[in-house]
């Protein structure tokens, strides 16, 4: 019964859905204030259903009603209460429940705090979101029910596939959906504004808080998809090029140069019409990324063949949201005037050129990734693109991405000297060399040609940004008090820019001078990687909820001493029998030491022998350090005070006068 | 005015050039790095290429897995039901290798025509199956069945 009430939620938010779309779009054209006002009440309705629908399907999964056909394909009695939880959203059905749930959260807030938009636009911004969610509330109902029922209840479900069942992939995904979604802010925002006419630098403003907050929720997930790769796989590789991860890493490239775009375009009113491209782009990208990951297109397209259904409506909706935003673009997007003026060598240029590079980044992975799918639906034959092809096309794109973004901050808008600004910067590129040469001496002992390219432009990055931070306290008395009051979202974009730089330095090293060993032991054999020594000292085995393992220990000294102990383990799930490596890795600022047991190879000689994988990463960690300070920038930078004061005065603006205009 | 113009032409000229190479990038990058997938009867009826890396993808024939003794250097046997091919590898094999699965491998032809595998790998899916070994099966499969009909 309890599952029926959620499918019948479902259908009710479905409706809800509908009049959130058609009133207010429908009003907002004939200037229908009732109408209008419907909107916020609806997505309000619309959310209420959808989490009941949520709460059903996670009460399912926690009593383990395996009379659902979802709950019985991926849970399992054994399966620990935090695993049956986010088991909700481990597959198809779920995520698409929790995708539109997380939807129409972010309707309601912005339903909430966007009281002061002129009355139209908001309307129209969430008949947009409305639309969105009706899209996918149908693909739900129509194709993949979540609360579909088994006619013959198992006793017990299939589990959770073992990768999943992990603290960092449990979390990866709803910071990802948050990403994705939170695009649709600043997409029902552009498209709002393109069926207004309105393309003025008030919509850049208004929809520049939700779009870095869904960049720092893509951002962070994407990262937490890379260490979960690296702890979890048992390769010790961070980034695969894999179409799943690229699928989420192409919204992060567009939505990155969106960000920048929608800075120029509140700050000096120029772009505004790229920037809305751009909107479009990331969002749909988002879309494109969720349907591939989750359909299980990827996995094969022939999956289409298997439900012709869900591949038709996925087609079908990308083609109208995608030919339907485009389509008014082409229609409204030209008749609106590009604002500011700005010569040649200016920021704004700059800009513009880092956000083509970027677009082409994001094109070059997104024809590595839909190729392949594109000749194998054709019927061509089957390829795949291996990671030689994204490094090629994709290193030269960042390396200049990279030394711009150093340059960026220190080149004034509207104009500026190049000879000028050459002499603002020549020496901390100079010392940033020697910098970077220190460090690969004092780190590595060895360089080559990119390392020194690489951790160069990394160490450029981080100190063009902190003499930006130099620049806004030179001329100020007291410099304690001016470093601890500066605006805040200028805070979060230095934390930000430094936090690539760290990244870029930690990808160089830990791709340049990772070291690492495949090789057959027997207890008691040691090895030797890169100054420490692996010593086997046994095996033995264990016991989880749902699993049973083997347990290495490996001793690790250097110069004969001890530092530390690792046990290594491989697993093996009850319910489906797949094996798992876990890895065991000595975390350390400066390099990771990482072993994964790899099988049980039989015996020699009366004694049982095991492969094992060891690995000596340095600086791995800079990576994940570098996402987490690109995620609290972006944070940070929301919380400015501008956002709030905007707020206020828009609506003391709005109380004074009915005349409604953009805030300068 | 004119030299207005002829910044925004130098501009233009610029973001084309620099578009043009990375498009020339990008397919050169493309082309060399595209890898084809084969059958094994397709590599044994010498269509698969001599000098690039290419996919081969089969089912490990049970009782093919031999390993050398004293280091990871393995040998098995990928069949498509029509023609069995041996593949060498040396390293550590997934964990959801296993016999009587299917499986892809990265590799190339050596100058002996046999397969040296750089890369082996075993799909996290439920079914164990890749879906171009998949496909390839259901092929077979119907081939036999029209044979048989015939």
């Amino acid at each position: 019964m309890i599952p029926e009430i959620g499918h019948f939620a479902l259908i009710l938010s479905l409706g809800f859905a509908i009049v959130q779309c058609i009133l207010p779009l429908v009003g907002a054209h004939k200037n229908q204030a009732q109408w209008m006002a419907v909107g916020s009440p609806a997505s309000y309705g619309q959310f209420l259903f959808i989490t009941l629908a949520f709460g059903i399907l996670t009460y399912s999964f926690i009593t383990s009603d395996f009379s659902v056909l979802y709950v019985a394909s991926n849970s399992n009695t054994e399966l620990p209460l935090m695993y049956r939880i986010s088991a909700v959203w481990g597959a198809h059905e779920g995520s698409l429940l929790f995708w539109a749930w997380i939807l129409s959260g972010w309707t309601v807030a912005v339903a909430m705090f966007s009281r002061s938009l002129p009355r139209v636009m908001r309307a129209r911004v969430i008949g947009v979101m409305g639309f969105i969610s009706i899209g996918f509330l149908l693909f739900m109902l129509l194709t993949s029910n979540p609360f579909e029922r088994l006619f013959q209840v198992v006793a017990n479900g299939r589990d959770l596939n073992p990768l999943l069942q992990d603290f960092g992939l449990a979390l990866h995904p709803p910071l990802l959906y948050m990403g994705y979604v939170g695009f649709s802010v600043v997409f029902s925002f552009a498209i709002a504004a393109l069926l207004g006419g309105q393309l003025d630098a008030a919509w850049a403003r208004w929809s520049r808080p939700w779009t870095t907050i869904a960049w720092a929720f893509l951002t962070l997930g994407i990262g937490l998809g890379s260490w979960w790769a690296y702890y979890e796989l048992g390769w010790g590789g961070w980034w695969f090029w894999d179409p799943v991860e690229n699928s989420s890493f192409m919204p992060w490239l567009v939505g990155t140069a969106l960000i920048h775009s929608l800075a120029v375009s509140e700050k000096r009113g120029a772009f505004k019409a790229w920037t809305v491209l751009l909107a479009i782009f990331t969002f749909s990208l988002s879309l494109l990324g969720t349907f591939l990951v989750r359909s299980g297109i990827l996995v094969s397209v022939h999956s289409f063949a298997a439900d012709p259904a869900r591949g038709t409506y996925i087609l079908g909706f990308l083609a109208i949201v995608i030919g339907g935003s485009l389509g008014l673009y082409a229609w409204r997007g030209p008749t609106t005037r590009g604002g500011g003026e700005f010569k040649l060598v200016s920021r704004e240029t700059l800009l513009l050129v880092m956000n083509i590079l970027l677009v082409n980044a994001a094109f070059t992975v997104l024809l590595g990734t839909m190729f392949p799918l594109i000749m194998d639906a054709l019927g061509l034959g089957k390829i795949s693109v291996g990671p030689p092809y994204f490094e090629t096309v994709f290193v030269p794109l960042m390396l200049p991405i990279v030394l711009l973004l150093g340059v960026l901050p220190h080149v004034r808008w509207k104009s500026d000297d190049p000879k000028v600004v050459a002499q603002r910067l020549w020496w901390v590129l100079v010392l940033s060399t020697f910098f970077a040469a220190a460090l690969l001496w004092i780190a590595v002992g060895q360089a080559s040609v990119m390392s020194l390219l690489g951790v160069t432009l990394g160490i450029w990055v981080v100190f063009t940004t902190l003499k930006g931070v130099w620049l806004r306290l030179a001329d100020r008395q007291h410099k304690w008090f001016a470093l601890t009051h500066l605006p805040r979202s200028f805070v979060g974009m230095t934390l930000a820019h430094a936090g690539l730089g760290v990244l870029v330095i930690g990808v160089v090293f830990a791709s340049s001078f990772s070291v690492e060993k495949d090789l057959r032991m027997v207890i008691g054999d040691e090895t030797r990687l890169a100054g420490y020594d692996f010593r086997l000292l046994g095996m033995s085995a264990g016991k989880g909820p749902n699993y049973t393992t083997e347990i290495g220990t490996v001793e690790v000294r250097q110069d004969g001493k001890l530092m530390t102990t690792l046990y290594p383990e491989k697993r093996s799930y009850n319910r489906s029998e797949n094996p798992m490596t876990e890895a065991a890795i000595e975390a350390g600022l400066f390099h990771d030491l990482y072993i994964a047991l790899g099988e049980s190879l039989g015996e020699v000689d009366g004694k049982k022998s095991w492969s094992m994988r060891v690995h000596y990463k340095p600086f791995i960690r800079w990576l994940w350090i570098g996402v987490l300070m690109m995620f609290f920038g972006g944070l940070i930078a929301v919380t400015d005070r501008r956002y709030r004061l905007m707020a206020r005065h828009r609506q003391e603006a709005q109380s004074t006068s009915a005349a409604q205009e953009g805030v300068a | 005015m004119k030299a207005k113009r002829k910044q925004r032409l130098m501009f233009v000229l610029f973001l084309i050039s620099g578009i043009a190479i990375a498009a020339v990038l990008a397919l050169t990058a493309f082309q060399d790095n595209m890898l084809y997938f084969y059958k094994p009867s397709e590599v044994l009826a010498g269509e698969a290429p001599r000098n690039r890396a290419f996919r081969i993808g089969g089912i490990v024939v049970k009782d093919s897995v031999k390993r050398q003794q004293g280091d990871l250097r393995v040998q098995f046997t990928l069949t498509d039901y029509v023609k069995n091919i041996p593949v060498f590898y040396d390293g550590i094999l997934p964990d959801l290798f296993r016999e009587e699965q299917g499986i892809i491998a990265l590799g190339r032809l050596n100058s002996e025509g046999l397969f040296i595998a750089e890369e082996v790998l075993a799909k996290h899916d439920e079914n164990y199956m890749p879906p171009e070994v998949a496909e390839m099966l259901n092929q077979n499969k119907k081939l036999t069945r029209e044979q048989s009909k015939l």
